[in-house]
């Protein structure tokens, strides 16, 4: 799950990580009372400018026009007043773009130097692991794709956590000379860990890490990424899930115990397994076609999940045909002939359905399909014929 | 001879009173796998198909000599449920719950290190030698005694391949699903050397996916040590980036771990790519001689 960068900074600075101090607005009211506040806070005697910084799920906001300058309380309203409730394309959004949900206003820095650090789990070593690198500001994935060199990372034990010898080598990996910004760096990737270890996250992020005026290391922008298989333990968390930055349809799908997610093309698909459901996608842009969504239908694949299952593939008009592709083995093909039919009269399915079933008592669930008579229901026995005959029938469905 | 599991193996089923621990409990001992024992804390002398509940796994292996374990219990109590097996000494522990915190699995393998247990999964369909021993939930049926062994980080897609391999008359040594998430107990690189050395196995197929390095680390593996035929499929080439296609593993993160990447690499590394799903049986049946009956 993703939280905002507001959020991921209210966290930061819980757990003492440096930071740029920073007000939450969502109306353009909030925003000038806001401002007035945050310049008597940090910057009562000098120059203000003020980043008026769009708070969605998404990275590149910069380029998209989602971080404005105010240079007085009027500007910071005016900015608010454009950006909340806008719809933001970043090249991270996808074309759809994310709605903007409220603003976080924050003293206004040119840093010199801009720093990348993050902590996330090392996969196939089970242990955590900081990146850095001395070029920030942009993706990680820029950076090392010009230099792969350019991203370090170091890999720490988890009983121990990071300790002073692995955090004075990403030091150097920073340039980072003067022993205050060492003494900075290791209260901020201490902090990172706490916070890793409590609120079970899977990524935390700083990008840019930079060094203010005065040389000290400072957290610009803030990301945390929280694993959805521990958020049974973490409600506090959980109450911080902005759904208006997730895809509708997903979410529903989701709380139906269905894993989808929205593709480009025009075949549905419902299958039962993840791995499956994957090849499935495959095999059908290997056959010229493409994919509607991926969905899996889950182990149990029983009427009432295959119907909403169907429902869920329905509610996207790109849809021209559905290819099903079921491998019984426990649930058995005859149960799931059965289910398939009772779900597509109850929706009234009218579009072609390609229906591939194997394993168990596949010839009781093919016969099922046949003597059914459903004009729309064609039973295909094999994964390939049964992949190429749904994009035969979706590219003609799409010319009549 | 296959690897992990066989006649020897004496099985305990962790969460047997629950509703997939007592159904899966039924199917593994019809498969004939002895399944010798079940733990629920509380709920010792009771019996499901006959087999005798005990309140610990220290318990129950103790009252039965069980070397082995399956989990079933809810995602919220794997960790505590793997700990219990691996604090019991049990040699080999399959955990077939899904949902488990990756900080858990994180925890459990620095215990692993240290111990003398094998972990599976979790998220998995668990391991079958064919006709000999069935941990999990995977259809016995479709399986056969033969020389293929077949690794895999999905269910069904593996179901799929082991029915293709037995329509075409391959049977099968050892098949294992390694699991879906991201931290998982056994890797394709910990089980290949197991492969290679087993004299049942005479090749492997290999299924993998997108997120993570496991394949990466498996082709300089194949690459350096393995000599028998690799036949690799890898699901998730339609996978947009920084989506979670339904494991908790298969996310392409940071641009990294795409399918044609991995498949590149592990063409690279000697193994046979197979494009379409569809291909598995028909293109282990091209390379290999005659099917060989163990």
């Amino acid at each position: 799950m993703k939280i905002h960068e507001y959020q991921a900074k209210q966290m930061f600075a819980a757990y003492g990580i440096p930071l740029q101090r920073g007000v939450v607005a969502k109306t353009a009211e909030e925003a000038k009372t806001l401002y007035a506040s945050l310049k008597e806070q940090v910057s009562p005697n000098e120059d203000f400018l003020c980043n008026v910084k769009a708070q969605l799920h998404a990275g590149g906001r910069g380029k998209a026009g989602g971080v404005l300058v105010a240079h007085s309380a009027e500007e910071a309203a005016e900015h608010t007043k454009n950006l909340v409730g806008k719809i933001l394309v970043t090249h991270q959004t996808g074309a759809e773009g994310l709605p903007v949900t409220a603003v976080l206003l924050d003293k206004r820095m040119n840093p010199e130097v801009e720093m990348y650090l993050a902590m996330t789990i090392d996969r196939f070593s089970a242990s955590p692991v900081v990146l850095a690198s001395r070029t920030g500001g942009m993706e990680i994935e820029d950076v090392a794709a010009e230099d792969p060199n350019a991203v370090v990372s170091e890999v720490f034990g988890i009983i121990e956590g990071p300790q002073d010898d692995m955090i004075d080598r990403v030091a150097k990996v920073l340039e980072l000379k003067e022993d205050h910004q060492i003494e900075d760096l290791r209260k901020t990737i201490k902090a990172m860990w706490q916070i890793f270890e409590d609120a079970d996250a899977s990524l935390i992020e700083i990008n840019p890490l930079v060094l203010s005026k005065e040389g000290r290391l400072i957290a610009l922008d803030a990301k945390v990424n929280v694993d959805d298989n521990a958020l049974f333990r973490h409600d506090d968390i959980e109450a911080l899930r902005d759904p208006t930055q997730e895809d509708a349809t997903e979410l529903k799908a989701n709380k139906l115990g269905l894993s989808y997610v929205g593709l480009e093309g025009n075949i549905g698909c419902l299958v039962n397994g993840a791995g499956l459901a994957m090849a499935t996608n495959d095999i059908i842009k290997l056959s010229g076609g493409e994919p509607a969504n991926f969905l899996d239908v889950g182990g149990g694949a029983n009427v009432e999940q295959v119907t909403n299952a169907f429902s869920i593939i329905l509610s996207d008009d790109k849809v021209k045909a559905i290819l099903v592709n079921i491998f019984g083995g426990i649930m058995r093909c005859d149960w799931i002939a059965e289910g398939l039919l009772k779900a597509t009269e109850k929706l009234q399915v009218s579009i072609p359905i390609v229906v591939r079933l194997q394993g168990t008592n596949v010839e009781e669930g093919r016969n099922i399909l046949k003597q059914a008579n459903a004009l729309n229901l064609i039973s295909v026995d094999e994964l390939g014929e049964a992949a190429r005959k749904v994009v035969e029938v979706a590219n003609q469905q799409g010319k009549s | 001879m296959s690897i992990l599991v066989d006649q020897n193996t004496k099985l305990l089923v962790q969460g047997i009173t629950g509703q997939a621990g007592a159904f899966h409990t039924e199917k593994m001992l019809e498969y004939g796998t002895a399944v010798v024992g079940g733990v629920t804390p509380g709920k010792a002398g009771q019996e499901v198909h006959g087999v005798p509940v005990f309140n610990s796994v220290d318990e129950a292996r103790k009252e039965t000599g069980a070397n082995a374990t399956v989990i079933f219990v809810p995602a919220k109590f794997c960790y505590q449920a793997i700990m219990d097996a691996i604090e019991a000494q049990i040699e080999l522990v399959v955990a077939i719950t899904e949902g488990v915190p990756t900080m858990d699995m994180v925890r459990i393998k620095h215990r692993l290190a240290d111990s003398k247990t094998r972990l599976i999964g979790p998220n998995c369909p668990g391991l079958i030698t064919p006709g000999q021993c069935k941990i999990g939930i995977m259809p016995g049926y479709i399986h056969n005694p033969g020389s293929v062994a077949v690794l895999s980080r999905s269910g069904t897609l593996t179901y799929d391949a082991v029915y293709q391999l037995s329509e075409v008359g391959f049977g099968q040594s050892t098949c294992i699903g390694i699991g879906g998430d991201p931290v998982i107990g056994t890797g394709f690189t910990d089980v290949l050397p197991m492969l290679e050395a087993d004299e049942q196995t005479e090749a492997i197929v290999m299924i993998g996916e997108i997120g993570g390095t496991e394949e990466d680390e498996a082709a300089e593996l194949i690459k350096a040590y393995i000599k028998k035929p690799v036949f690799s499929f890898i699901a998730g080439r339609m996978a947009p980036k920084e989506k979670r296609m339904g494991h908790a593993g298969a996310i392409i993160a940071g641009g990294k771990g795409t399918a044609v990447e991995k498949m590149e690499t592990l063409r690279k590394a000697g193994a046979i790519i197979i494009d379409s799903p569809a291909d598995i049986g028909k293109t282990v049946k091209a390379h290999l001689k005659a099917p060989s009956v163990a």
